[in-house]
């Protein structure tokens, strides 16, 4: 297949950059999206979700809380601020993230905008521990 | 003329300081290295993130339903400005530049009669400022307790800023930091972050538009252009942490210098005041046994 650029970067520092990647699913906005090469420019936003990359010999899969993607001339650019290899995530971990993630929803006078994310959240990472 | 125990103790205390001062030097080229990296892989993200609003931004068509914070609220009565200073001293003109270059800028603003409202950032900072513009503070944070500079400490102060702009408390922000050139020279920047002010103005850069959008312009640019105000202010102050280091470093080797300058001299006139006291002393008994 095909192979193309992805790099993931975090304020902090770049994350990731690959250059042969074959299929990147991402959790945008509106709902999950495979990227494949020659894919016409974008720019979107990322919900609560598990980034699946793909190349020839390994599958990574990392969790984010939001981030910006952006595809140009065959590179993908994910700019976010949270995020977390799957591998290393333990489940106190991912218990704690539910917990504040809960405890957001509780909180009166939240738009629904922003409860659609935290039910996003709860159920993507309860998704991860029972895996 | 001081005494040469005097003397003897001024030297002994000078070296003491000199020892400080070396250590201190010592700390904040370490220090330094790891800020300046720092700051070099923070660049990727904000420089991404700039391209991106560009590029958006040249697609938006109609300036009147475009989101505030990039086009300002039309008025330009109210001016914040955030001054990003350290939280220690010790580092030579780092945090006075800062100052000075944000008191020219108020100056001028309350010359042309409009408000002014003043966020600082680090202790410094507030100390430096508070005497003549305390009135126009309106608050003053400092991040004593975090080891390292993070993005969740500049999310929010960046977050501060968004909901006092909403609550329309200001039409114009302005960051004020320290750019990092090299360990000598750091120049103190004045940013303006709100409305956006493109970067890269002169250079003609070809902006593609013919992106595809998800969802729709318009609600990406108001979701992003939030995420921009911490992302400029967390670049700023990876940029100030590793001027304030430089600065210190600079100044401490100087200090370093100063002192073993200080000490040649005092150790000279201890050795002619010593010299002095015993040809005295050779004078006095040579001409006591000529008289008998």
């Amino acid at each position: 297949m095909d192979q193309f650029n992805l790099e993931i970067i975090s304020p902090e520092k770049s994350f990731l950059t690959k250059s042969d990647t074959e299929e990147v699913v991402i959790p945008a906005i509106e709902g999950y999206m495979g990227i494949l090469k020659d894919h016409i420019p974008l720019i979107s936003f990322l919900k609560p979700g598990i980034i699946d990359v793909r190349s020839k010999n390994e599958t990574l899969n990392y969790y984010v809380d939001d981030g910006i993607v952006e595809f140009k001339d065959n590179t993908l650019s994910i700019l976010t601020s949270n995020i977390f290899d799957l591998k290393e995530m333990d489940k106190n971990k991912v218990d704690k993230i539910v917990k504040d993630a809960e405890e957001g929803l509780k909180k009166e006078n939240i738009e629904d905008h922003e409860r659609y994310i935290l039910d996003q959240k709860i159920e993507v990472l309860n998704s991860i521990k029972s895996n | 003329m001081p005494s040469l125990d005097d003397l003897r103790k001024r030297i002994t205390s000078v070296k003491s300081t000199q020892k400080i001062t070396k250590a201190m030097k010592m700390v904040a080229a370490a220090k330094l290295r790891k800020a300046q990296e720092n700051a070099e892989k923070g660049r990727p993200y904000s420089e991404k993130m700039n391209n991106i609003i560009l590029n958006l931004s040249a697609g938006v068509s109609d300036p009147q339903s475009a989101p505030k914070l990039l086009v300002g609220t039309g008025k330009e009565d109210v001016h914040l400005c955030v001054v990003l200073t350290s939280d220690r001293g010790l580092c030579g003109g780092f945090n006075s530049n800062i100052i000075k270059k944000a008191k020219n800028y108020f100056e001028k603003i309350q010359k042309e009669g409009k408000s002014l409202k003043i966020i600082t950032v680090g202790s410094k900072g507030y100390d430096q400022l508070k005497r003549q513009y305390g009135k126009s503070i309106i608050e003053n944070i400092s991040f004593k307790e975090s080891k390292n500079i993070n993005y969740f400490d500049a999310a929010k102060v960046g977050n501060l800023i968004i909901e006092k702009f909403q609550n329309e408390e200001f039409d114009f922000c302005t960051i004020f930091f320290n750019k990092f050139k090299n360990v000598i020279s750091q120049i103190p920047q004045a940013q303006q972050i709100i409305p956006l002010e493109n970067e890269n103005k002169d250079k003609d850069e070809k902006l593609e538009s013919n992106y595809e959008f998800e969802p729709d312009e318009d609600e990406i640019l108001s979701n992003l252009l939030p995420k921009n105000i911490s992302t400029q202010i967390f670049k700023a102050m990876l940029e100030n942490s590793a001027s304030e280091q430089g600065s210190r470093m600079t100044a401490m080797d100087n200090a370093t210098r100063n002192a073993g300058d200080l000490v040649d001299k005092l150790t000279i006139q201890y050795n002619r005041s010593r010299q002095a006291a015993i040809t005295k002393e050779l004078i006095e008994i040579i001409s006591g046994a000529e008289s008998l």
